[in-house]
């Protein structure tokens, strides 16, 4: 019987630390990613994940023309540096925070509306050996009429 | 692998160690008194990680669809909205799910426009809303209060519109609920596109530009569809699917032809601008049956 109550408090252990990990990420994004929005008015969605080394993450929105906009990707600092590349619908890559010293934040603007695709990785601190190092990774988007 | 952690998966074997990695250091020891763990080769671990990639499907948001509506120059019709008086009719899950997000759209809507009292009312609903579905502290009395207080600051009440919607969707993301959080997004976005295709006046269909922010709603139906079905099976769930169906067989009569984007980089605004032409082509037959078809979903919603 031993082992059956292990796992069931294992399990039990679990859950409540990955909710306590889900819940920290709604904590994360608001301290930590939401102020990258600066004057951006943030729209509302949430989207944040604990994410561990070398994962990636995809997000599909659409972008409209009417507005300006900054997406803010933020990973918590226990993690690599963050890569993100967007992505158009032929899988052009229109902007990667690679090439400009993996910036936080990217403002655009679009001529036409568009749906476009973000590409999030957590990069590797490349330690063989060692356990992946996780967190919370948050994106948010931000919007202000075109000026 | 050890037997007494088989019933895990990897992940769930992943899930324990990040666990033990991420919070209750000073359970570690006792943990590890009891079970063995199996810690795969970190290569593997990561193969694997790879494998479970996530996605998210991202809507536009209420605020967003309403300051869509506005930007298109389009005036304010308080008679468009759900009516307040309708609260009490909501009592499932789904029903309390989807007026959050239509009630959410009200209010942004009547929040740009600068109508404070629908505002608050509208606030309220959506607070009920909230409440019904368990969600803790989505909406307080003190974010109320604060709206009232600054009901002239157009900033401060739509941070407060944008983060009471956070806290809803974030907690039902984080609770386990990505199909209440979804009725929510679908709620809200039919709002939009309701309220949108009730205000196009036929007599300036041509060059209307609201009509061209309902054509770009066309690249979000797949969108609003993945969303769906990442929560396939459950019923109400399956049952909205029959009904973006039948608007995305609306939409797919309507074509939208896009120029290669090329970026352009504004070094004083430090803006990147993506430029693209774009063709669209939208009959004004098929407006009215994608007009007809939003308000049967729409309408089935607030009954």
């Amino acid at each position: 019987m031993r082992p059956v109550r292990t796992l069931v408090l294992v399990a039990i252990f679990v859950i409540a630390q990955n909710g306590n990990v889900n819940a920290q990420c709604k904590a994360f994004a608001k301290r930590d990613c939401l102020p990258e929005l600066a004057s951006y008015t943030h729209d509302g969605n949430y989207h944040a994940a604990v994410l561990v080394e070398g994962e990636e993450a995809e997000l599909y929105k659409t972008f409209y023309s009417d507005m300006d906009y900054r997406v803010a990707i933020v990973g918590d600092e226990k993690l690599p540096a963050i890569e993100y590349r967007i992505l158009d619908a032929n899988k052009n890559v229109l902007y990667s925070n690679k090439e400009n010293n993996f910036a936080k934040t990217w403002d655009f603007k679009l001529q036409s509306s568009q749906q476009l695709k973000l590409v999030v990785k957590v990069s590797s601190f490349n330690k063989p050996g060692e356990m992946p190092a996780s967190g919370c990774v948050a994106i948010m988007f931000g919007f202000q009429l075109k000026k | 692998m050890n037997k007494r952690f088989s019933i895990g998966s990897l992940s769930l074997a992943l899930i324990l160690v990040i666990s033990l990695f991420t919070g209750c250091k000073g359970g570690k020891k006792a943990q590890q008194d009891d079970i063995t763990v199996d810690i795969k080769d970190k290569d593997e671990i990561l193969q694997d990680i790879k494998q479970a990639e996530k996605i998210f499907q991202a809507l536009p948001s209420p605020l967003e669809s309403a300051m869509l509506i506005k930007s298109a120059g389009a005036r304010f019709e308080d008679k468009l909205l759900n009516p307040v008086s309708n609260v009490n009719n909501y009592v499932t899950n789904k029903a309390m799910a989807i007026n959050l997000g239509i009630y959410t759209c009200d209010l942004s809507f009547a929040s740009l426009y600068e109508q404070t009292q629908l505002l608050i009312d509208y606030m309220n609903a959506a607070k009920k809303m909230a409440d019904g579905l368990g969600i803790l502290k989505a909406i307080e009395q003190s974010d109320i209060d604060r709206l009232e207080e600054n009901i002239n600051n157009s900033d401060v009440i739509m941070d407060i519109v944008s983060q009471t919607f956070m806290n809803s969707n974030s907690y039902l993301e984080d609770n386990g609920q990505p199909a209440t959080a979804a009725m929510v997004l679908v709620g809200g976005w039919i709002e939009g596109l309701y309220i949108s295709t009730q205000l196009v006046d036929m007599k300036d269909f041509n060059g209307n530009k609201l009509v061209a922010r309902i054509i770009d709603q066309k690249l979000s139906i797949d969108i609003l569809l993945n969303l769906l079905s990442g929560s396939k099976g459950n019923p109400a769930v399956d049952a909205l699917m029959v009904q973006v169906g039948k608007l995305k067989a609306v939409f797919d009569k309507i074509r939208i032809d896009t120029s290669p984007i090329s970026t352009e980089f504004d070094q004083t605004s430090k803006t990147t601008m993506l430029k693209s032409e774009i063709k669209t082509d939208m009959t004004p037959e098929v407006f009215l049956e994608l007009s007809k078809t939003v308000m049967e979903i729409r309408n089935s919603f607030v009954i």
